[in-house]
């Protein structure tokens, strides 16, 4: 092997060696990097018991009730759904049928949730072009 | 072929031959970051959801979009550096470094300033955010390095190894949002089931690959503009810095 194909062979292998520990470190802490659970996961007992965690879905239809600043609200993954209390200021997109990440603990079956993000999908539109959209989807 | 690109490759060549292509990527920067901040912040429509906020997205997402690709810029030419240990291939990874940090850093900072008003927070740790922020750290690093050595020779080989390693980043930050669950959302632009049907309304898509190419263009007259001086710097010793500095620019 020439000196050139000696540097290329290594060069090679520096790729492959950290692709592969990317890879097996990328497996060993995927559960560590879910930013938050589901509601089935909840259900499924994959969220941490008696301590703080993240859950995230879709704020359900009609399950909305102020009291100041107090709110109540039912957060769903069109499976399983968890009522949720919180007092304090909600982000601007926070509304029903919107996706939110919000973080706190369960007590007696209700999450009292110190925090409530809202997350948005990727799809952007003009506001005509989504009642259009809405229209047909009803129809 | 390898005797012009040596050629080519020279660089008293690359000094003159830079010269002149810069405006042919300067002009056309001015002229399409005109054309599409105009089209994205006048006349593009608002977003059904999120109002005039995402706007920021004309700025953003192309930012996010270099802070990537100067970084893969970093890797090749540091990989080409280290097979064919060819000088311009070195200086080019070494110039390019800072402009994507400072890309890097306009897509964390507009992010931030988008993500306080509609997901309620400055930042999180989720994924995305998490690996663009590790992208930072890893142009500083390779910045640091590539500055820590008197040798220029050994600074390119230790800095293109730390940038080679770190290319394991790129598909962390690209996939991060269909990997692992996120607060950022899911991929607009890039994903091959959207070309059918893109997920961005056409009457936006359309500035934001025009910022985008801008963008590029930008990174493009900026790099040439940079290894030009360090050619100069590098190459103080020879004859033809010497006769650039005693009698002018050809």
């Amino acid at each position: 092997m020439t000196k050139r194909q000696n540097r290329m062979t290594l060069v090679a292998l520096l790729v492959a060696g950290v692709s592969l520990a990317g890879y097996l470190g990328l497996q060993a802490f995927n559960e560590n990097l879910l930013y938050f659970f589901s509601p089935t996961d909840v259900v499924d007992g994959k969220a941490p018991k008696g301590k703080s965690f993240r859950l995230g879905g879709l704020v359900a239809k009609n399950s909305v009730k102020r009291d100041g600043l107090k709110v109540n609200f039912d957060v769903t993954d069109n499976a399983n759904t968890f009522s949720i209390e919180y007092v304090g200021i909600l982000p601007d997109l926070f509304r029903e049928e919107q996706g939110i990440i919000t973080t706190g603990s369960l007590v007696n079956g209700t999450f009292i949730a110190t925090e409530v993000l809202a997350k948005h999908d990727e799809n952007y539109m003009p506001p005509e072009v989504a009642d259009a959209l809405k229209k047909s989807s009803n129809k | 072929m390898w005797k012009w690109i040596q050629a080519f490759a020279s660089p008293q060549n690359f000094y003159y031959t830079a010269k002149k292509i810069i405006p042919w990527f300067l002009y056309p920067f001015i002229a399409l970051s005109l054309v599409g901040l105009y089209w994205g912040l006048v006349i593009a429509p608002v977003d059904y959801q999120q109002g005039e906020s995402y706007r920021i997205m004309f700025i953003h997402v192309p930012s996010a979009w270099m802070s990537m690709f100067i970084y893969l810029v970093l890797a090749i030419s540091g990989g080409i550096g280290l097979i064919w240990q060819i000088k311009l291939a070195n200086v080019v990874a070494k110039v390019s470094a800072p402009i994507g940090a400072a890309f890097t850093f306009l897509a964390l900072v507009t992010g931030a300033v988008w993500g306080k008003p509609m997901w309620g927070t400055w930042w999180v740790w989720d994924a995305r955010l998490t690996s663009e922020l590790i992208l930072l750290f890893l142009y500083l690093a390779y910045m640091s390095l590539n500055n820590a050595f008197d040798n220029p020779k050994t600074a390119s080989k230790a800095s293109s190894i730390l940038a080679i390693v770190g290319l394991i980043n790129l598909p962390v930050i690209h996939y991060s949002v269909n990997w692992w669950n996120t607060l950022h959302q899911g991929a607009s632009v890039s994903s091959i089931e959207k070309i059918s049907q893109p997920a961005i309304h056409s009457d936006m898509l359309i500035p934001l690959v025009i910022m985008g190419i801008a963008f590029k263009l930008l990174y493009g007259a900026l790099m040439l503009m940079r290894a030009r001086d360090e050619l100069l710097i590098r190459e103080q010793n020879s004859r033809w810095v010497k006769g650039v500095i005693m009698e002018g620019e050809k």
